[in-house]
């Protein structure tokens, strides 16, 4: 009798050989599909897949309550084995990137709880991460200024630029940097990098990531649109 | 007459807003701005540029447009805050107020409002306050004297673990939320304690406010199957009751499969069991 209630949504890109321009993996998104969680979401870009689960506005330990906004806590579990120092500084990142955009002033004195869990890292982790908290944070109900997307652009040693690399790009490459943009204007809202680029190089990956955003922008909308058309 | 937003081009600087009005019934996400119908004459085809400061009011009257829940006013615009449809209702009668719009958005987590009716659970007594836990992120308070006829030498029976249909009263996020059971009249009106039996079960919140629109043919249906009792909460829980454990079991089951049935389906599940 129970209809299935995930909706799950697939982008067209092509993901064959890659150029330089803007050439994301495939992606493809589920929402709604863990019963517990107040809004849960899947993100697969290529080969890796991450899970995230949302709860709140909750209730919250009075150590860690805010009197005028919402605690936002953000998991992050790697496939196997503890959580370490890595996984503790990316749960930084995505904790900065999702505070800048949730309304928290809306939900005083509550926790906003991310908890992700890493399916399968082929690349990009970061850039999945902060794509399947935003479906989640959406599915969710949370109030929202905006909506935010992740894009990771690999420089490698002649100078070319490769977005959304996988995971063997990523360690032959000179430099890696991930960026978070939000969707009103594609600013920047988050950065992190590792390795030797010059500044000019930084202003050409900013532009990429930014042309690259409005792809996922425009397949968050599809799959939102197909998610209310079922109802 | 220039409207501003016919048209979806998309732009590395970001959408421009639209007119509420065109993008009624539509899905909306979280960051885009909608203009109110007053401001669609200032606006060019050129989008936000500079707008000339207007000394005279304007031909139009500007009525009050109530933002409701889904959408902040920014400035002079409304900004989306959830993802959903777009809904606008007139308002009726002499008002000359530009009615209200809101999202209309799925959720499972409930948020306090006044005046909301919900179904509680009791989870502590602490003097002469009863804490209840309603789904949201605190237990409200209800007092014990906020029941029909209760005194201070009469307390109502109402143990820990009771479920207790009230309504809010006080519900702000600044606040712990208060709940009573009686009407400002001193009425219980169908609230107080809710009796023995029965089940409690969890549906969306974007469920109960279908089940309890008016005309909702679900709950013609149901009432047609088996004889029973239920109650809505809006934090999306029902207590339903029926004769026996088994019709209590099958029409919880309907009612929280009917959110992802289509109208035939469900006729056919209804046929079925009616035999």
């Amino acid at each position: 009798m129970q209809a299935d209630a995930k909706i799950r949504t697939e982008s067209a890109t092509e993901s064959g050989p890659r150029g330089p321009s803007c050439s994301l993996r495939h992606f493809a998104c589920e929402q709604n599909l863990l019963s517990r969680p107040d809004g849960s979401a899947s993100f697969l870009q290529g080969d890796t897949s991450v899970l995230a689960g949302v709860y709140g506005p909750a209730e919250v330990k009075v150590s860690k309550e805010i009197f005028n906004k919402a605690t936002l806590e953000v998991i992050l579990r790697p496939k196997i084995g503890l959580p370490g120092v890595a996984e503790k500084s990316r749960e930084r990142l995505i904790r900065n990137t999702c505070e800048a955009v949730v309304l928290g002033t809306l939900h005083p004195r509550t926790s906003i709880t991310v908890v992700l869990q890493v399916v399968s890292d082929a690349g990009s982790l970061l850039a999945c991460c902060l794509n399947a908290a935003c479906m989640a944070l959406v599915d969710a109900g949370v109030p929202m200024r905006a909506l935010f997307c992740g894009v990771t652009c690999a420089l490698n040693a002649d100078g070319t630029l490769v977005l959304d690399p996988t995971a063997k790009q990523e360690k032959e490459a000179r430099a890696v940097l991930t960026l978070a943009l939000d969707s009103v204007e594609r600013k920047l809202l988050m950065s992190t990098t590792k390795g030797l680029y010059s500044d000019a190089e930084l202003q050409q990956c900013l532009a990429a990531a930014q042309a690259a955003s409005q792809h996922v922008f425009r397949f968050y909308r599809e799959s939102l649109q197909r998610r209310y058309s079922k109802s | 007459m220039a409207e501003a937003g016919g048209i979806t081009t998309e732009s590395v600087a970001g959408d421009r807003a639209r007119a509420a009005r065109t993008m009624l019934d539509q899905v909306v996400l979280p960051g885009e701005e909608l203009l109110l119908p007053e401001q669609e004459d200032a606006e060019g085809p050129g989008g936000a540029g500079e707008r000339p400061l207007r000394l005279n009011a304007g031909t139009r009257s500007r009525g009050r447009v109530v933002c409701g829940p889904g959408l902040r006013r920014s400035g002079d615009r409304l900004l989306v805050t959830k993802c959903g449809r777009l809904r606008h209702k007139e308002p009726g009668g002499g008002s000359s107020g530009g009615g209200v719009y809101w999202v209309d958005s799925q959720q499972k987590r409930y948020v306090p409002v006044k005046g909301d009716h919900v179904i509680g659970i009791v989870t502590a007594k602490s003097g002469d306050i009863f804490k209840v836990d309603v789904g949201g992120s605190e237990p409200a308070s209800l007092s014990y004297l906020a029941f029909e006829g209760a005194t201070k030498r009469n307390r109502p029976n109402v143990q820990v673990g009771d479920l207790i249909y009230g309504q809010f009263v006080v519900a702000n996020k600044d606040m712990e939320p208060e709940m009573v059971c009686i009407d400002s009249c001193g009425r219980a009106s169908g609230m107080g304690v809710i009796g023995q039996d029965g089940l409690l079960f969890k549906v969306t919140l974007g469920l109960i406010r279908k089940l309890l629109a008016p005309d909702c043919e679900i709950l013609q249906e149901v009432g047609k199957l088996y004889p029973l009792e239920i109650v809505f909460g809006m934090n999306g829980r029902i207590w339903v009751k029926a004769k026996t454990i088994q019709q209590t079991l099958i029409l919880a089951n309907i009612l929280e499969a009917c959110e992802h049935m289509t109208a035939d389906q469900r006729k056919q599940i209804f046929s079925r069991l009616a035999e």
